[in-house]
């Protein structure tokens, strides 16, 4: 009933259970973060905005994006990945095909660069599918995703409206 | 003569009974493990609730060997979410960040293009042959849990034969 198995068995089993325990806390207590961002973007320059020989509208813009991130960070968090979507505004939701699309994206490794600016021009091609994107507002939406040393991801993101793209290619 | 018979006989039921209670007690965990997975299938919507990460094509964020838990919901899939996704003609899903999402107004089906974050481009070149975007039904989940380290267990069983047998040898009966 004492052999060594039996004791390796039990030792196993108990460190395990702690290990587990100590996970579901440390993802517990990430709740107690009341966290609060702030983000803000420019819209400084349409660079291009031309309808491609296949029929579908693609636009080419400059970006400023500052944000505060660090109050996101706790002692659970590995990484911040953050992703600038443009959407389309609700009032022409259902004549523009395009729902997001990711206009640039980043990861902050630690809570010392969550606080920064860049100037940039959009990482990914805005494409629509189809012509009528002219005229159209739309908003831009900074999505951060929190990934953790373990347990639950976080989510959330701030909405940026008003913003408006030109009547004329050019 | 007696006493030897008895002593005989008591330790061949001894044994009798550990060996059902080995039994008995395989058999639990065989079904706990079961009905662990189908609950959380039924909890999750998802047809397979917990993957292994295989590949580092999302770090820094997933590293191989790491344990995503997955989230199937009527939600939209957005821009930014990371998605599992199952391509035709590929058995081992895949891990990625969603980067574009196209929706038909008449339909409402949905066209969603995914990249890692650790790749240079997106994932056209490992979709199937001739194919642009992603559909719904190619969606698994979207990870909402993360565990690292743990899914070595399984990359070592499935990629080390040799030491899948030796642990079935350490702990069979």
């Amino acid at each position: 009933m004492h052999s060594f198995g039996y004791r390796a068995n039990a030792l196993l089993t108990f460190a395990l259970t702690i290990l587990a325990l100590m996970c579901a806390i440390a993802s517990f207590s990430d709740n107690l973060n009341h966290p609060s961002p702030a983000a803000q973007v420019q819209v400084l320059n349409i660079n291009w905005f031309q309808k491609q020989p296949n029929g579908n509208d693609e636009v080419s813009m400059t970006l400023n994006i500052s944000a505060d991130l660090q109050s996101l960070f706790t002692w659970n968090t590995k990484q911040v990945s953050m992703t600038l979507n443009i959407s389309a505004d609700l009032q022409s939701l259902f004549t523009w095909n395009t729902k997001q699309i990711s206009l640039w994206d980043g990861i902050i490794p630690a809570k010392e660069n969550a606080k920064f600016w860049i100037h940039t021009s959009n990482k990914y091609r805005f494409i629509d599918q189809g012509s009528n994107l002219r005229g159209k507002e739309f908003n831009l939406t900074l999505h951060w995703h929190v990934m953790p040393k373990t347990g639950k991801m976080f989510a959330n993101k701030v909405v940026m409206s008003g913003y408006r793209l030109p009547e004329e290619y050019r | 003569m007696g006493w030897i018979g008895d002593t005989v006989d008591s330790v061949k039921s001894i044994q009798i009974r550990q060996l059902l209670t080995q039994a008995v007690s395989l058999g639990m965990i065989v079904t706990s493990a079961l009905i662990i997975w189908k609950a959380l299938m039924c909890i999750t919507g998802s047809e397979s609730p917990v993957v292994v990460v295989l590949s580092g094509s999302m770090e820094p964020g997933f590293k191989r060997g790491d344990i995503l838990f997955l989230h199937m919901s009527k939600d939209p899939i957005r821009a930014g979410e990371i998605v599992v996704f199952n391509v035709d003609g590929r058995e081992i899903p895949i891990v990625h960040r969603v980067i574009k999402v196209h929706e038909r107004e008449d339909t409402g089906e949905v066209d969603v293009l995914t990249k890692g974050d650790n790749n240079y481009g997106d994932d056209r070149l490992l979709y199937a042959q001739g194919q642009l975007w992603l559909q719904r039904h190619h969606i698994m989940g979207r990870a909402v849990g993360f565990l690292p380290y743990v899914g070595w267990v399984t990359i070592i069983m499935t990629e080390k034969p040799i030491i899948k047998v030796g642990f079935r040898i350490l702990t069979g009966p």
